[in-house]
């Protein structure tokens, strides 16, 4: 029994009452709110391990609510919406949503995602040694192995894996990641970054062409599994 | 494509929001008064004659009171304000006008073209220099503005669209979701789920399905309704059997709806299908729009050669100032509950329209709404049925 409490805010009784039967049969204690602001003080009277918000209340935008929330709600938002926009979908991951997922969607990609994000809540704030897959990272030795031989990155090489790693399982939009790396002036750059990841590929991924680890999420940004 | 968008997208909107959207206000009717441009061409360049000949007769029949050099003043303000209002070749013929007139009654020596004194011949030259540059510019200006306003509107129709298509896309996205996550559920985690949670995905994918269905029905009919393919298909029908075959169809709804059967109730010739289409969409508007405890109730009279069917609820009813709008094609009421793709009543309206009939609707005194249809139509008793 993982137990883990999942606030869904949606307004369409239908996928509540689909969320509620599909997520409860899988452990999941389950809270509902139908619109904005009862989600806002549902979350703030108990907080949720996780939350998943709809982007179109009666009441108030979904990206509203979200940016409300982002003000002291730190752990996993998970966006459900009909909108497959990809300005919708970069507008709410630059808000704070950990990840989005348009509807209809596949229950068990949901459940997968609803996992993931879980588990980043979980894992500590500072992590100095990382383990994905292959790959270990020691942050502050500057150190990655790949099947325990030594990889060779640069400076920047590094800096980009370790914010995918910190980040492992959540959508990074774009301009996020190159706020992180370059700073604010360099939002819109994305040509240096299809570079760095691309040389990062070459170096992390059995295939680069094939690549398991760093995902492309088209028009958004990179995923890091 | 959005060549395509930008020629079609405001047309096609204006047919969607025939009142809220594109009614002009006030103030701009009367400005198109003052604009002669809607005039054709050859009564612009009368019009132009017409002003500049009667400003320069006055101007000569004072002569003794206005010096010639504010008489140019005069005719230069008469092309200026010309300029606003016609388009520029008008404009350009009283400036050539307006030029030759003032020098040949007004400059020394009068009637004729000649001009002696230097001082006039600037003078001359700088009026028609002026007038020339007015003209053109107040045109360049016009035309930019035009530009403008036509960019603004294709903007707010192309906003206007998206909207359009989010709430159709959430229309039947949702309930594909449903169908879709709900199997997905049956399928993987059918041995945690108890036999009543997998009743209720099952009754969900019905609800869902039956959601879908009247959705792609609702387009359907407008897409008869735009093409007026419509044809009703009249008949002799029992409306007390119509009613509660249509409150059957709405049996899952949490709210309650009344009918309260007339047996003295003659039959009514109309198209039973689009009536039922009628009823369904207005019982259902009032199911979405009411508390799940609510009262819905149905009235059905005959009233001299009228079938008036009623359809209020005991919900909040909706602001006055959106009344108007309640029947236009995708319209939604503001901050409310989603669902709905905004065609349901308009496709009321429709069809009751094809019956020669009419529908209104206002709020109810104590809270609610009440839809009321009025349908000419022949009556018949059914004892008498056998002489039809």
């Amino acid at each position: 029994m993982n137990k883990a409490e999942i606030l869904v805010v949606d307004d369409e009784p239908q996928i509540q009452k689909l969320l509620k039967i599909t997520l409860e049969s899988n452990d999941y204690k389950v809270w509902q709110a139908e619109t904005g602001k009862e989600g806002i003080v549902m979350a703030a009277n108990h907080p949720p391990e996780l939350i998943l918000l709809d982007i179109g209340l009666p009441d108030k935008n979904g990206h509203e609510v979200l940016k409300e929330l982002r003000t002291w709600y730190n752990k996993s938002i998970i966006i459900l919406s009909v909108q497959n926009s990809e300005q919708d979908i970069v507008s709410a991951l630059d808000n704070g949503a950990t990840d989005y997922l348009t509807k209809p969607f596949r229950s068990a990609e949901l459940l997968a995602r609803i996992r993931s994000a879980i588990r980043r809540n979980q894992l500590p704030n500072y992590h100095n040694k990382m383990v994905c897959g292959v790959l270990e990272i020691d942050v502050a030795a500057r150190w990655v192995t790949k099947n325990k031989e030594p990889l060779k990155l640069t400076a920047t090489e590094f800096n980009l894996l370790v914010l995918f790693a910190k980040n492992e399982g959540r959508v990074l939009t774009h301009r996020y990641i190159l706020k992180e790396l370059w700073g604010p002036a360099s939002q819109t750059e994305t040509k240096y970054l299809r570079v760095f990841v691309g040389t990062l590929r070459k170096k992390i991924e059995i295939n680069p062409d094939s690549p398991k680890h760093i995902i492309t999420e088209s028009g958004v940004g990179y995923r890091f599994v | 494509m959005l060549r395509g968008a930008n020629t079609c997208l405001p047309i096609f909107i204006k047919s969607l929001y025939p009142n809220k959207y594109f009614c002009q206000p006030k103030q701009v009717d009367q400005l198109t008064l003052l604009d002669l441009r809607k005039f054709n061409r050859s009564t612009q360049y009368l019009i132009s004659v017409a002003i500049v000949t009667v400003i320069a007769a006055s101007c000569y029949f004072n002569a003794s009171l206005i010096n010639y050099k504010i008489v140019a003043l005069v005719l230069l303000m008469s092309v200026s304000i010309l300029a606003m209002l016609l388009d520029i070749l008008p404009v350009l013929l009283a400036a050539v006008l307006s030029a030759l007139v003032w020098n040949f009654f007004f400059i020394p020596p009068l009637f004729t073209f000649h001009i002696d004194n230097a001082e006039d011949l600037l003078m001359f030259l700088l009026y028609f220099f002026i007038a020339m540059v007015n003209t053109v510019l107040s045109f360049k200006i016009r035309k930019e503005e035009r530009k403008a306003r036509d960019k603004e509107e294709k903007e707010k129709a192309i906003k206007l669209y998206n909207t359009l298509l989010n709430s159709l896309s959430h229309e039947l996205r949702t309930p594909i979701a449903t169908i879709i996550g709900a199997v997905d559920t049956l399928k993987e985690n059918k041995e945690q789920l108890t036999a009543a949670n997998q009743n209720e995905l099952l009754n969900q994918i019905d609800i869902a399905g039956m959601r879908l269905n009247r959705e792609v029905e609702n387009l359907l009919n407008m897409s008869r309704l735009e093409t007026g393919m419509l044809q009703p298909n009249f008949d002799w029908c029992d409306t007390n059997e119509l009613v509660n075959s249509v409150i059957q169809q709405l049996s899952s709804c949490t709210q309650t709806i009344r009918f309260d059967q007339d047996e003295r109730l003659p039959l009514f010739k109309y198209d039973r299908g689009l009536m039922e289409q009628v009823l369904l969409n207005l019982i259902h508007n009032a199911i979405n729009y009411t508390p799940a405890d609510a009262t819905i109730q149905i009235d059905v009279a005959q009233q001299s050669g009228y079938c008036i069917i009623h359809v209020s609820d005991n919900g909040k009813g909706i602001p006055e100032s959106e009344i108007q709008f309640i029947f236009d094609k995708f319209y939604r009421l503001p901050h409310t509950k989603t669902g709905g793709s905004g065609l349901g009543l308009s496709i009321v309206k429709g069809f009751i329209e094809a019956h020669g009939g009419n529908v209104t609707v206002e709020n109810n005194r104590n809270g609610g709404l009440t839809f009321t249809i009025a349908i000419p139509s022949e009556t018949s008793y059914p004892h008498n049925l056998k002489n039809e």
